[in-house]
C-alpha cells in the first residue's frame, strides 16, 4: 500500500508541475503583462520600469525558475488593486466558498448516489423514469438558469429566501441547492448505469445462486463494485467544485473565491487571477489523488498490480 | 418420487419463447447430462427452476423439489434451496467470482448462510473445502482475490463454494468450456471424485456430447427450447433416435478410423422469435416429411427409459405413446 | 502430399519475446512467447498446430504471416525471405497469404454489407476491373456456400456459420497460396463447427493451397490436418501424422492432451496433469514441461530437449525420456482416474 501511495503521490506532483508550467505559459501568451497592466498608451520608460520591477526583462527560463520559486514559497505577488498579498486576498475568501461547496458536495453525494442505486434496482418503473427525467434536466440545465429560476420562485414570487448577499445562513440555501442539484443529477445518472452494469455481471448471479437474499446481494456484492467507477466521477466533481462556484457566486453575489475571480479578471488583477487559477488546479490534482487512494482501497486489482511490479 | 421433477416448464422473454414446455426429472445422486447448442435453453432451465432469471422472464409449469413447488415460490422458500440443496457453478469462473472480495470470504458467506458457521470454525472449514477441491496451500490462498488465481483454480474455488452448503445436487453450467484441455480434465476428474465421496447428484450442462458422455449416466438432448431425446448415455450413442442427436454425433470428428466428411447439420438454430411451425428442427432435418412442419411431436418411448420427440421415431413394442416420462 | 517440392512456407528457429511492464513503475518482464519454432508447409498441405492458451501458437501464426517480425530466425515464403513489414514486397505478399480469425463477428465490419467486405482485398491489391471483381466475389461466395443475396446483408443479419463463411470468402478472394486459420471454429456451435471443417477440407483439396490450422482441439486438428505439431510453452514438442500422434503419442504432454479428449464410450484412463497451464513469463529451466510431467527425470530439469527424430521409429519428439536418453523418472505425480 505504501508503494501504491508513493507512485500516486509522484504522479500528483508531476501533475502540479505541469499545471504550474501551463499557467506560466498561458499568462505569458495572453499578451505582454506590462503592456496589459500599464495600458497601451503608457510611456515606454514606465513600461520598462514595470518590466524590471517584475523581472519581465530576464530570459524566459530565469522567469520560469523564479516563478516556481515564488510559488513554492507561497509568494504570488501583490494584488494590483489594493497592494495586499495576493494569496492572503484569496485565502480570506476561501471560508465563504467552502460554506457553499461543502454542503453542495454532500448534497451531490447524498442525493445522487441513493437515487441512482434506487433507479437501477427498480429499472423501468415509474420511479426510475422520474429519477432519470430529473437527472437529465439537472444535467442539461446550465447552473445560471437554474439559479435564476430558483430566485424567481423562492425570492421574487414567494419571498421566502433572499436572492443575494451574505447576511444570514438563509442566503446560502439557494446557491447550495443550485450547485447541489446539477452534481446530484450527474451522479445519479452515472451511479445508475454503473449499478446496472454490475447487476448484469456473473458474480451477482453467483451470489444469488449461493442463497443470499436480494438485499444482501446488493449490499455485499453490487455496491462496492459499482463504487469503483462512481468514485472517478466523484473525483471530477470534487475537483470542479471551486470552478463551479464561479458562476453561482456571481449570480447570488456571494463573496467567495469564485466572485473574486470574476472581479479580478475584469480588473486585470493578474496576481490574484494567477493565485486562484493555481488554487483551482491544485484542488483538482488533490481530488485526483484522493480518487487514486480510494481506487486502491476499493479495487484489489490496483494493489496487487503494484505489489507484482515491486516483486 | 424424483428429487427434482420438472413438468411442462416454459420460459419466455417478451414474446420470444426460450423454453417451450420441458419435462425432466433428476433422481437423488444421479448424474444427468444436458446437451445442446447455444440458445437451446439448457442453462435457462435451471436458472428458472431456482428463480434466478430476471423479473421480465415469464416462467410457467412446475418444478418440484422433494415435492415442494419452486416456481413462483417466495424468497423464504427459494433462498435455503439455492446453494443449500441445489448449488450452481458457471461457465466463466473468473467473472463468476466477485473481484473485490477474497475467495475465503466468498466461501465463508455460503457457510454462514447454510450451516451457520462463522469465525474460526468457518475459517477452518473454508481451508478444508479449498483443500478438498485441490487448491495447493489453501491457508494462504484463502486470502487471495480471484484475479490472483488461474482460471482452473477459480473454477475449483467455485466448486468449493458450491460444496460449502452441502447440496444434494450440483448444477454445473458449462464448467469447463472456458478452460484449457488439460484443465478441463482436472475439473471433470474433481467432480467425479466429489460425487464418489459425497453421493451428490450432478446436472452437467454442456455443448459437448463427449464431455457429458464420460461423466453422466443419463443424457437429455435439447433443441430450441425442447428436450428432443433422453436416455441412458450408452443408449444415446448406440441408438440415437432423434435426427438432431444423430446430427450432433455426426458433427463430432472421430478420433480414429478413416477421415471422411463430417455429417453436418445444414442451416442454423432458429431464433426464438421466429420459431418454425411444427417440429422446430424440421427445416434442418434431412429426414423431414410433410407432417413434420404441421405437428410438434410429443416424446415417444423408443425403448425402456429412452424417449425421442420425433414423429418418425419408432415406438417401443408396447406401442404406448407417453407424453413424458414420469418417474414414480 | 507434395513433399518433394520446395516447401511453400518454411520457418527456421523463430523466436519472439515480448516485454511486459506492469503498472507505471513496474519492472519489465521478458516473455518468450515463441522459442525456436521450425516448421514447413507444402502446397496442398495442412499443418495443424495444437496447444493450450499461452503456448505461443497464435504468435507463431502471426510470425509466419509476417504480421510480426521474429526476434530470431527467418520465414521463407515460396523460396524467398519474408520482406520487411510495410515494404512494397511485403504488401504484395498479403494477397498470397491470408488469415481467418476466431470470432467472425469481430473480424467483420458491422457497418458494411459482407459483399463489399469480401471484395475489399481485390480493391486493395488492384486485382481486375470492377466487372471482374464482381464476378470473382460471386464465384468465391458460391465456393464457400453463401447465396448471392447474402452479399447485401450486414454481418449481424447472418448466422454464425454464414459469418465465418464470409470471413473465409474474404480470405480466399485473392486466391492465396497460404491460408492461416487461428482457432476458426472454437467460437462456433457444434453443428456449425462441422460445416466449417468440411468446408475448409473441401476448399483445400480443390484449391490446393497450403494451410496452417491453429487449434486447441485435437479432434478438429485430426479432421483437417495432414501433419500435426504440438506446442508447449513456445516450442514444438512433437510432430507427426495425425493418427500417429492421436493413437501413439510419444511426448508425455501429447499423451496427456490425447487422454483428455472426451469421447463417448471411452475406456482408457485419463492422465490428469497436475498444476496450471504454464506461465510464459515464468518459464521453468530445462524441459519447460518438467514440473507437470509424470515421468520427469533429473536431466529434464537442467537440459532442454531438442526436437529430433526418435531412433526407434523416426517420430520427431522433444523429450529425453521418449528419445530413450534417460529412464522415466518418478511416476508419483501420475494420477490415473
Amino acid at each position: 500500500m505504501l508503494h501504491y501511495l508513493g507512485t500516486r503521490l509522484l504522479r500528483a506532483t508531476v501533475s502540479v508541475v505541469m499545471v504550474v508550467t501551463f499557467v506560466f505559459i498561458v499568462l505569458r501568451m495572453s499578451g505582454d503583462p506590462a503592456v496589459v497592466i500599464m495600458g497601451a498608451d503608457a510611456p515606454p520608460e514606465a513600461v520598462d520600469a514595470f518590466r524590471t520591477a517584475w523581472g519581465l526583462d530576464q530570459p524566459i527560463w530565469v522567469q520560469y525558475l523564479s516563478f516556481f520559486k515564488a510559488i513554492f514559497s507561497g509568494d504570488l505577488g501583490q494584488s494590483m488593486r489594493d497592494g495586499r498579498d495576493a494569496v492572503a486576498v484569496v485565502l480570506e475568501r476561501v471560508p465563504s466558498t467552502l460554506a457553499l461547496t461543502v454542503p453542495a458536495f454532500l448534497l451531490n453525494v447524498g442525493i445522487g448516489i441513493p437515487a441512482g442505486v434506487y433507479a437501477a434496482l427498480h429499472r423501468n418503473t415509474a420511479i426510475d423514469r422520474f429519477v432519470m427525467v430529473m437527472a437529465v434536466t439537472g444535467f442539461a440545465m446550465p447552473s445560471f438558469i437554474l439559479a435564476m429560476l430558483l430566485v424567481l420562485v423562492f425570492s421574487v414570487n414567494l419571498g421566502w429566501l433572499p436572492s443575494a448577499g451574505q447576511d444570514s445562513w438563509l442566503n446560502a440555501i439557494l446557491p447550495i441547492v443550485t450547485m447541489g442539484f446539477g452534481g446530484a443529477a450527474l451522479l445519479a445518472r452515472f451511479t445508475r448505469s454503473a449499478m446496472l452494469e454490475v447487476l448484469g455481471q456473473s458474480y451477482i448471479r453467483t451470489a444469488s445462486a449461493k442463497g443470499l437474499s436480494w438485499s444482501a446481494v446488493v449490499w455485499r456484492h453490487a455496491l462496492q463494485n459499482a463504487a469503483i467507477p462512481t468514485v472517478t466521477i466523484i473525483g471530477f466533481m470534487l475537483g470542479g467544485l471551486v470552478a463551479g462556484a464561479v458562476v453561482v457566486e456571481s449570480v447570488f453575489s456571494w463573496p467567495g473565491v469564485g466572485r473574486l475571480l470574476v472581479v479580478s479578471v475584469s480588473n486585470r488583477d493578474l496576481a490574484v487571477v494567477q493565485a486562484i487559477v493555481l488554487m483551482i488546479a491544485l484542488t483538482m490534482v488533490a481530488a485526483n489523488f484522493v480518487v487514486d487512494i480510494l481506487y486502491g482501497l476499493l479495487d484489489p486489482k490496483m494493489q496487487s498490480q503494484t505489489r507484482a511490479a515491486r516483486a | 418420487m424424483a428429487f427434482v421433477q420438472i413438468r411442462d416448464m416454459s420460459v419466455a422473454f417478451g414474446s420470444a419463447p426460450a423454453l417451450r414446455g420441458i419435462s425432466l426429472s433428476v433422481e437423488r445422486g444421479e448424474a444427468l447430462g444436458l446437451v445442446g447448442e447455444s440458445g437451446c435453453g439448457k442453462s435457462i432451465t435451471w436458472l428458472a427452476a431456482l428463480g434466478l432469471l430476471p423479473r421480465s422472464a415469464k416462467v410457467g409449469g412446475s418444478v418440484l423439489l422433494d415435492g415442494v413447488e419452486l416456481i413462483g415460490a417466495s424468497p423464504s422458500v427459494l433462498e435455503p434451496v439455492r446453494g443449500g440443496r441445489i448449488a450452481m457453478i458457471f461457465q466463466d469462473p473468473a467473472s463468476s467470482l466477485n473481484p473485490v472480495h477474497r475467495i475465503g470470504h466468498q466461501i465463508a458467506e455460503a457457510l454462514a448462510l447454510h450451516r451457520g458457521l462463522t469465525g474460526a470454525p468457518a475459517r477452518a472449514e473454508v481451508i478444508r473445502l479449498l483443500d478438498q477441491v485441490g487448491i495447493p496451500d489453501a491457508k494462504t490462498r484463502a486470502n487471495a482475490y480471484p484475479h490472483e488465481l488461474s482460471g482452473g483454480q477459480n473454477q475449483r474455488v467455485m466448486i468449493a463454494m458450491a460444496l460449502a452448503g452441502e447440496p444434494e445436487l450440483l448444477v454445473a453450467d458449462e464448467p469447463t468450456t472456458a478452460l484449457d484441455v488439460t484443465i478441463q480434465a482436472q475439473i471433470l476428474d474433481l467432480l467425479g471424485t466429489i460425487r464418489r465421496d459425497t453421493g451428490m447428484g450432478l446436472v452437467l450442462i454442456s455443448h459437448d456430447l463427449g464431455v457429458v458422455s464420460e461423466t453422466c449416466s443419463r443424457i437429455a438432448v435439447m433443441y430450441a427450447g425442447r428436450i428432443v431425446e433422453q436416455a441412458e448415455s450408452a443408449a444415446i450413442f448406440a441408438n440415437p433416435s432423434h435426427p438432431y442427436t444423430r446430427g450432433l454425433l455426426g458433427a463430432m470428428p472421430p478420433i480414429s478410423g478413416p477421415r471422411q466428411k463430417l455429417v453436418s447439420i445444414p442451416g442454423s438454430v432458429p431464433e426464438a422469435s421466429r420459431m418454425p411451425q411444427g417440429c422446430a428442427f424440421a427445416p434442418r432435418c434431412s429426414e423431414a416429411i410433410a407432417d413434420c412442419t404441421r405437428v410438434d411431436p410429443a416424446a415417444v418411448t423408443v425403448e425402456a427409459n429412452h424417449l425421442a420427440a420425433c414423429i418418425r421415431a419408432t415406438p417401443a413394442k408396447t406401442g404406448t405413446r407417453t407424453p413424458e416420462r414420469v418417474l414414480a | 502430399m507434395t513433399a518433394s517440392q520446395m516447401p511453400l512456407l518454411s520457418a527456421q528457429d523463430l523466436a519472439r519475446t515480448y516485454s511486459i511492464r506492469r503498472g507505471m513503475a513496474g519492472r519489465v518482464t521478458n516473455v518468450r512467447a515463441v522459442d525456436g519454432v521450425t516448421l514447413t508447409i507444402a502446397r496442398g498441405e495442412t499443418l495443424g498446430l495444437v496447444g493450450e492458451s499461452g503456448c505461443g501458437k497464435s504468435t507463431t501464426a502471426r510470425l509466419v504471416l509476417g504480421i510480426e517480425r521474429p526476434d530470431e530466425g527467418q520465414v521463407r515464403f515460396d523460396g524467398a525471405p519474408m520482406p520487411g513489414s510495410g515494404s512494397p514486397g511485403w504488401a504484395a505478399l498479403r494477397k498470397r497469404m491470408q488469415l481467418v480469425f476466431q470470432d467472425p463477428l469481430s473480424a467483420l465490419d458491422r457497418r458494411l454489407p459482407v459483399g463489399l467486405q469480401i471484395r475489399e482485398p481485390l480493391e486493395i491489391h488492384r486485382m481486375g476491373t470492377p466487372a471482374e471483381q464482381n464476378a470473382r466475389v460471386a464465384e468465391v461466395m458460391e465456393e464457400v456456400g453463401l447465396q448471392p443475396h447474402h452479399a447485401d446483408r450486414h454481418p449481424h443479419a447472418l448466422s454464425g456459420g454464414q459469418r465465418q463463411r464470409a470471413v473465409i470468402a474474404r480470405a480466399l478472394v485473392t486466391q492465396p497460396d497460404l491460408l492461416v486459420c487461428d482457432e476458426p471454429i472454437s467460437a462456433l456451435d457444434v453443428s456449425i463447427q462441422a460445416q466449417v471443417m468440411n468446408l475448409l477440407v473441401e476448399l483445400q483439396e480443390r484449391l490446393g493451397m497450403g494451410m496452417l490450422f491453429v487449434s486447441h482441439d485435437l479432434r478438429a486438428v485430426r479432421q483437417i490436418s495432414h501433419r500435426v505439431a504440438v506446442m508447449y510453452l513456445g516450442r514444438i514438442v512433437e510432430e507427426g501424422a495425425p493418427d500417429e500422434i492421436l493413437h501413439a503419442p510419444a511426448h508425455p504432454y501429447s499423451q496427456a492432451l490425447v487422454s483428455a479428449i472426451p469421447h463417448p464410450g471411452k475406456t482408457a484412463r485419463r492422465i490428469v496433469l497436475q498444476g496450471d497451464p504454464p506461465n510464459p513469463a515464468d518459464r521453468p529451466p530445462g524441459c519447460a514441461f518438467h514440473p507437470r510431467c509424470p515421468v520427469t527425470a533429473m536431466r529434464c530439469r537442467t537440459e532442454t530437449p531438442l526436437l529430433k527424430p526418435r531412433p526407434s521409429d523416426g517420430r520427431r519428439v522433444a523429450c529425453h525420456v521418449a528419445q530413450g536418453e534417460v529412464a522415466p523418472g518418478h511416476v508419483g505425480q501420475l494420477e490415473l482416474s
